[in-house]
């Protein structure tokens, strides 16, 4: 896993961490029940206080991304093959709104779109 | 279970022309604290009242739940002391060191020393006297780990030295926070390399201490912007903690979150920080 921590950036650090696991599970490159680096060693490791790191965690582990084992570890849940759906789909609506927008911009129907979609699928599905 | 490293309660020191305290706060275990203020704002007092080099005029101090004041050789074992200067005499050998304290500390760990001696590649055959500054401090730091202490105290001790070697005590006191008893408290008038890793930030000025808080939510609080006058004219006074004057214009330490959206801000570090909070208590005109 990286995870790159920019001190120029609006987001404080424990965001920065948060968005970075959370990314690393969404796209699979963490995979479910694979444990996590220690608050500790990720704090020494990364050079930020124990504060900030438990603070990233702790809000995966609200936000159900990891569950965390009291002097165990950190683990990826296991249930979030569910979350890692949600989360796509929350990004996939969120394209399309955007696909939406532009079209009315451009004066075309929902008719359209769709043609527009069912044609982009054949040439994804092509590929 | 004792949860606290330290504890502090109603301490007071008074000297000829200095007070220090009434001093109220707790050092939780598994911690790193920096403990920053200006040359003279009393904490070097401080450290030496909770080692009991120093009777302290009322007060108690608590240390792994200890009262302080009756100093067991057990309770000194288990912490780990540098100050910016070393305690040993000028004509002892490198290598004569860990024989002298052996006998000093009944938890002495010979072989974790040497390790640390060959970490540090410092030479055995050297004299005291005979060793850098930044030498010195790292055989104080040596020994300081030596002895199983679970409570390291660093008073000003990497001010003067090289960034190289800051860097390399930075390593080090990560690596001795990895067990989570272990607790740092380290004094410093520059903190720019260590602030990065503290968890809290204790901040005293002229013997009171003005807040001790998560870093995390200090650097969350404040930030700095360079404003005209006449926008500032505009702001909310509340947001404004300190600032400076010049020419063309005014820097400021503003409160985040009561600034408009509009108004680029930047980051403040923590010697930004302490540096317009003195200012702005200096000048009065502080909301803290």
């Amino acid at each position: 896993m990286n995870i790159q921590i920019s001190n120029a950036s609006n987001d404080p650090i424990y965001v920065q961490i948060k968005n970075q696991i959370k990314s690393a599970i969404i796209s699979g490159s963490m995979a479910a029940g694979e444990q996590l680096p220690s608050i500790r060693y990720l704090a020494k490791e990364l050079r930020v206080s124990v504060i900030t790191t438990k603070r990233a965690y702790d809000e995966l582990e609200a936000e159900g991304f990891i569950n965390s084992v009291q002097g165990r570890g950190s683990y990826v849940s296991l249930q979030n093959e569910e979350f890692i759906r949600e989360e796509q789909l929350r990004k996939v609506e969120a394209s399309l709104l955007e696909a939406i927008k532009g079209a009315k911009l451009a004066g075309l129907s929902m008719k359209d779109l769709k043609e527009i979609l069912d044609t982009l699928e054949g040439v994804e599905d092509d590929a | 279970m004792m949860h606290n490293a330290i504890e502090i309660r109603n301490l007071t020191k008074n000297y000829k022309g200095f007070s220090l305290g009434p001093l109220d706060f707790t050092i939780p275990k598994g911690c790193m604290v920096g403990y920053i203020g200006e040359n003279g704002a009393g904490k070097s007092t401080t450290l030496k009242a909770i080692l009991g080099l120093i009777h302290a005029d009322s007060g108690e101090i608590k240390i792994f739940g200890n009262s302080t004041n009756e100093h067991e050789p057990e309770l000194m074992n288990k912490i780990g002391v540098v100050f910016d200067a070393i305690n040993l005499p000028a004509d002892m050998k490198v290598q004569e060191v860990g024989t002298f304290c052996k006998l000093a500390f009944t938890t002495w760990a010979e072989n974790t020393f040497n390790d640390y001696l060959k970490r540090f590649t410092l030479p055995d055959d050297k004299k005291v006297k005979a060793l850098s500054r930044g030498m010195k401090m790292k055989l104080s730091l040596s020994i300081a780990l030596s002895h199983q202490a679970e409570l390291l105290i660093l008073d000003e001790a990497t001010s003067g030295l090289d960034p190289v070697v800051r860097d390399e005590i930075l390593d080090i006191l990560l690596d001795f926070l990895q067990d989570e008893n272990h607790t740092v408290l380290i004094s410093s008038h520059i903190l720019s390399d260590l602030e990065k890793a503290a968890d809290y930030i204790a901040f005293l000025h002229n013997g009171k201490l003005l807040f001790m808080e998560e870093k995390d939510l200090l650097v969350e609080r404040y930030a700095l912007c360079s404003l005209d006058d006449e926008t500032i004219g505009h702001l909310d006074p509340e947001a404004i903690v300190g600032r400076r004057r010049h020419a063309f214009g005014q820097d400021l330490l503003v409160i985040r979150n009561l600034m408009p959206k509009s108004i680029k801000l930047t980051n403040a570090s923590i010697e930004d920080i302490m540096v317009y909070i003195i200012k702005g208590v200096e000048s009065e005109s502080v909301a803290l």
